[in-house]
């Protein structure tokens, strides 16, 4: 008996092994390996190629007394506390209120989500416009007969960050929102019906009920908004090309513009690796807390 | 595999017809309207002698075409030809021997007579051998001028950096921005390096960026550069754009008096109906120290092992250095042919002058082939800052810039 | 429309429908705001653009530019605007998005309802993965590919998407998968069912949104890619993107805001069209998860 069991076991086993092969193989190749591959070159003074002059922590000691990094890292973090904690409550609340049986949920839906369908290049395009002071939101107050109104976010070093910020939002929100409404529509309904006999509030019953139950949802959507946060690069280059000087800098596009446009590959490598380090001391014992523990089936 | 096989059977079929037209993948970045217009020359010029050229368009240098040029060189799979940067940024492809060496062409056909100024085929020889083509020069240490902008101020057209300044008051007055330039990284460092050039003068441009002289670059000679720069960085104060054409823009709109730009920003000024020489004048060398840089385009050829590409590409490199090809192509591109035994018609004056300037020999080595790209980074970071924030003491920028200087290759 | 939501049956008028309505709306209009500005600029002329406001509508109504963009533009040599780069993106979008989504659903899949040993150390690294930007890894994916013979293939670039997609997409599905009740996996195992039988008879038909959010997620993210297009392709495979970026970032020259904008909102038709047509999907999602109450 127990012997046969084992044997289902192994061969349950076997076909889920034999259908993770894809992503066993992406994941030490690619990720891993070439993650290693990145952090072996950041050691060496690798230019336009990939070699190996080995020059010990020196890409590193020049990258921290870039002050150009440190004011990415510090725009990343203002950008980043403000994007994940924005686009979280406006997505749940826009999901929350299409999840209402409302009519035209499908046009409201689209419209809601239209921006994600395009590039960030477009978006940052676009939003230079809105903001432009000469063209867009203030040049249309002005013409309203408010000759003084001044609204130009792009050009001052203290705003341009919330001018990306509200470009980014109307990208990314809508997304957000499709995968919290996929997950509320994934909650059983009779959990709605139990909580309106009892006469709980909706708002309760969303804030104490449905949020504790879509925990996975949410999981996919943070990793989804995290990941966007630390890889921003198009948006930055096509909204504000970084400026006005240095004041809207962020860690990738460091990266980026020391791999191949300063042709300093190693430069750009050791830049990486710290990003790739700050966002594995933060996943690492989260993963093993959230994937390690409890097992299922 | 299926590509050996293909290419086997076409290199077969080639030898045995001789004239069959060959395919030849060129990328580029010419993507404007008059860079089309020029690229449209030379394909045409490269099909009339029975191949093909087969256009990889790219727009966006710097964060697109390196990594592709360098991963379709390194991955195997090269194209037939590339534009690059003319200058050091290729030197490694070159030294790890990916790329085609065309000397034996080069002195059959006598490019070293021919080449004018000598300096870009310099650019392209990397230990006395010959790896690229130049196709055009374009000089950056130009002041564009709207006579326009003066007139409304009422200050007399300056003829020099000097009295330009002494003018930027009064055009403030008039609610017009002195000098235009867009915010993007490169133009302030094309707006110091100008200036480098034109106020320091060609000694000071070569011992700091040619010898890396740190000591020097500290010094009072630079100052010098470095209180024009501080000039300049207050006069830019209220041109908030971006590209450089929409700097030329607030020209155009008489919203701004001047702007630190290559030659090739004439074509933005024809285009809008004004005429160079009335409407727009310039300075070169920003009337102070009338020496240009030579700088240019060029184009690669990756190795291939296919003889009927390899003679594909020995055609168009033959091709772009012609003289009607010459004449032809940089008319339509706006910038200077690379010979001298040909002469443009109906060009502007300014490009006039330029031709005047290089054929005297006042010609300054660009800092694209005296540095390499990283330090050139590393300087223009230091400009962002240094230009945008008219706070930023001009004293630490210069003792920045000469540390930069002491590590710089 | 199976399913109530949130409150008892409400009147038409009532205070709560005002605000709910009323919020998306005036958010409906704020999210439209930049598409109007997109679409009332490429039905401009040059010289209106020019003399500034951005929001007035066209005073003298044009639809060259779109004709412009679509079929004339000039990208390099080749003057047969996007339309060029049309049926490459469609070649390239369908069998990445494909391939990427179904891997990534059975990875998902193994994943949330039958873990073996060490599966979450691979998925741990996949999920670090998410977080490196990816043109960090361009230059040893080219080495890979070489050394696979799959360097600019179609196939090479199938394979670019799918390994880049998998880490977002797995944890998706992943994370769908195991909200799931659990008794239906159960009683399938029960019934005798095995790794694929369940996959395709019970998960499946229970997943639409979450394939749904996926397959939005894909479309615009290979639609949209641009890098991965060109340094893994050849000119002739050359997406659309790569002349939408031709058009709207060429450096030098005269910019034709009116042709940019009409080329920007034609190269986002197709994910727009997939987003539009996804909502049928969305509510038989519901339906679907009616079932299993």
């Amino acid at each position: 008996m127990a012997q046969a069991a084992r044997r289902i076991g192994i061969l349950r086993n076997l076909s889920a092994k034999f259908a993770s092969v894809p992503m066993i193989l992406t994941a030490l190749i690619v990720y891993l390996g070439f993650s290693l591959w990145t952090i072996l070159y950041s050691f060496t003074n690798s230019r336009l190629l990939p070699q190996t002059n080995w020059v010990g922590l020196a890409q590193y000691e020049r990258l921290w007394s870039t002050r150009r990094w440190l004011i990415s890292i510090e725009n990343l973090m203002i950008y980043g506390s403000s994007m994940l904690v924005l686009s979280l409550v406006i997505g749940f609340v826009l999901a929350a209120l299409l999840d209402q049986k409302i009519r035209f949920e499908n046009t409201y839906r689209a419209i809601l989500l239209y921006p994600y369908a395009l590039s960030f290049i477009v978006t940052g395009l676009v939003w230079q416009w809105l903001l432009n002071p000469d063209l867009g939101v203030q040049h249309f107050v002005r013409g309203l007969g408010f000759p003084d109104f001044v609204f130009d976010p792009l050009s001052s070093s203290d705003f341009v960050l919330f001018g990306v910020i509200a470009a980014a939002l109307w990208h990314g929100t809508g997304l957000v929102m499709c995968l919290m409404l996929a997950g509320l529509r994934g909650i059983d309904e009779d959990i709605w019906k139990a909580t309106r006999v009892e006469g709980i509030p909706q708002w309760k019953t969303y804030l104490f009920v449905v949020i504790p139950m879509m925990k996975p949802v949410f999981v996919t959507t943070l990793v989804l908004i995290t990941s966007g946060i630390i890889k921003l690069y198009d948006l930055v280059i096509a909204q504000t090309g970084g400026g006005p000087g240095l004041s809207s800098e962020v860690p990738a596009k460091y990266v980026f513009d020391y791999m191949f446009q300063s042709q300093n590959l190693a430069q750009g490598f050791a830049a990486s690796t710290m990003m790739l380090a700050a966002v594995a001391l933060v996943i690492i014992p989260w993963a093993f807390l959230e994937f390690g523990g409890k097992k299922r089936a | 595999m299926l590509r050996t096989t293909c290419a086997a059977f076409f290199t077969t079929f080639s030898l045995a017809l001789p004239v069959w037209a060959t395919d030849l993948e060129v990328t580029h970045w010419w993507t404007s309207g008059s860079e089309a217009a020029a690229v449209r020359v030379l394909a045409d010029k490269f099909n009339a002698t029975g191949h093909n050229w087969v256009d990889g368009a790219i727009a966006g240098a710097g964060g697109v075409a390196r990594p592709l040029i360098t991963s379709r060189i390194t991955g195997g799979d090269p194209m037939g030809a590339t534009q690059f940067t003319h200058g050091r940024a290729m030197g490694e492809l070159i030294e790890a021997g990916f790329m085609r060496d065309f000397t034996d062409l080069a002195e059959r056909e006598g490019w070293r007579d021919l080449i004018f100024p000598s300096t870009l085929l310099d650019d392209c020889t990397f230990e006395d051998r010959i790896y690229c083509v130049p196709s055009n020069t374009h000089s950056q240490q130009w002041l564009w001028l709207s006579t326009e902008a003066f007139a409304t101020a009422g200050v007399k057209v300056p003829t020099s950096w000097t009295e330009f300044v002494a003018a930027a008051p009064t055009l403030r007055e008039h609610g017009i921005v002195p000098l235009a330039t867009g915010r993007q990284p490169w133009q302030m460092q094309l707006i110091f390096n100008a200036l480098m050039i034109s106020v320091g003068g060609p000694d000071v441009f070569n011992r700091v960026y040619g010898d890396k002289d740190a000591e020097f670059a500290g010094g009072p000679e630079v100052a010098i550069v470095f209180a024009a720069a501080d000039d300049a960085r207050h006069m830019i104060v209220g041109s908030n754009v971006q590209e450089w054409n929409l700097a030329a823009q607030m020209l155009i709109d008489g919203k701004a008096a001047g702007q630190i730009m290559g030659d090739w920003v004439q074509g933005e000024f024809v285009h809008a109906g004004l005429t160079i020489g009335t409407d727009i004048v310039c300075l070169a060398g920003m009337g102070e120290h009338q020496y240009l840089t030579a700088a240019g385009d060029a184009f690669f050829f990756p190795k291939v092992n296919d003889p009927s590409i390899q003679e594909a590409q020995e055609a168009l490199a033959s091709i772009i250095l012609q003289p009607v090809t010459q004449v032809e192509f940089n008319l339509a591109k706006g910038s200077l042919p690379v010979r001298r035994d040909v002469e443009l018609h109906n060009v502007t004056p300014c490009m006039q002058a330029g031709m005047g300037i290089l054929n005297s020999g006042q010609i300054v080595s660009s800092a694209n082939s005296l540095l390499s790209p990283d330090t050139i980074a590393q300087i223009t970071d230091l400009m962002v800052e240094f230009f945008n924030d008219t706070s930023f003491p001009v004293e630490q920028a210069q003792e920045e810039f000469a540390a930069i200087v002491r590590t710089a290759d | 429309m199976i399913g109530p939501r949130g409150m008892k049956p409400v009147r038409r008028l009532s205070p709560r429908n005002v605000i709910i309505y009323g919020t998306l709306t005036i958010l409906a209009l704020y999210y439209l705001l930049p598409l109007y500005v997109m679409v009332v600029t490429s039905l401009k002329g040059m010289p209106e653009i020019r003399m500034g406001n951005i929001f007035a509508p066209p005073v003298e109504l044009t639809f060259e530019p779109w004709i412009q963009a679509w079929a004339h533009t000039c990208t390099g040599l080749s003057c047969d605007g996007l339309s060029r780069g049309f049926f490459n993106s469609v070649k390239i979008t369908i069998p990445s998005v494909i391939v990427s989504i179904a891997v990534a659903s059975v990875n998902g899949y193994a994943l949330a309802n039958w873990r073996f040993k060490g599966a979450d150390i691979f998925f741990t690294i996949l999920i670090i993965g998410a977080f490196i930007p990816y043109q960090v890894m361009i230059y040893p994916m080219v080495i890979l590919l070489r050394e696979m013979g799959l360097y600019g293939s179609l196939g090479g670039l199938v394979l670019v998407h799918t390994v880049f997609g998998m880490p977002i997409l797995t944890l998706l599905f992943r994370n769908y998968f195991s909200s799931l009740p659990e008794e239906l996996f159960k009683a399938a195992r029960v019934d005798g069912a095995g790794f694929w039988s369940i996959y395709f008879n019970i998960m499946l038909p229970m997943s639409l949104p979450i394939f749904v959010v996926a397959i939005i997620l894909q479309v615009t993210g290979i639609w949209n890619d641009f890098l991965f297009g060109v340094i893994f392709t050849r000119p002739e495979n050359y997406p659309m993107t790569v002349q939408l970026n031709n058009i709207v970032n060429s450096v030098q020259g005269v910019k034709e805001y009116n042709v940019n904008m009409a080329a920007t909102v034609l190269t986002g038709l197709v994910p727009l069209a997939i987003y539009f047509a996804s909502g049928k999907l969305f509510v038989r999602g519901i339906a679907a998860g009616a079932v299993k109450g």
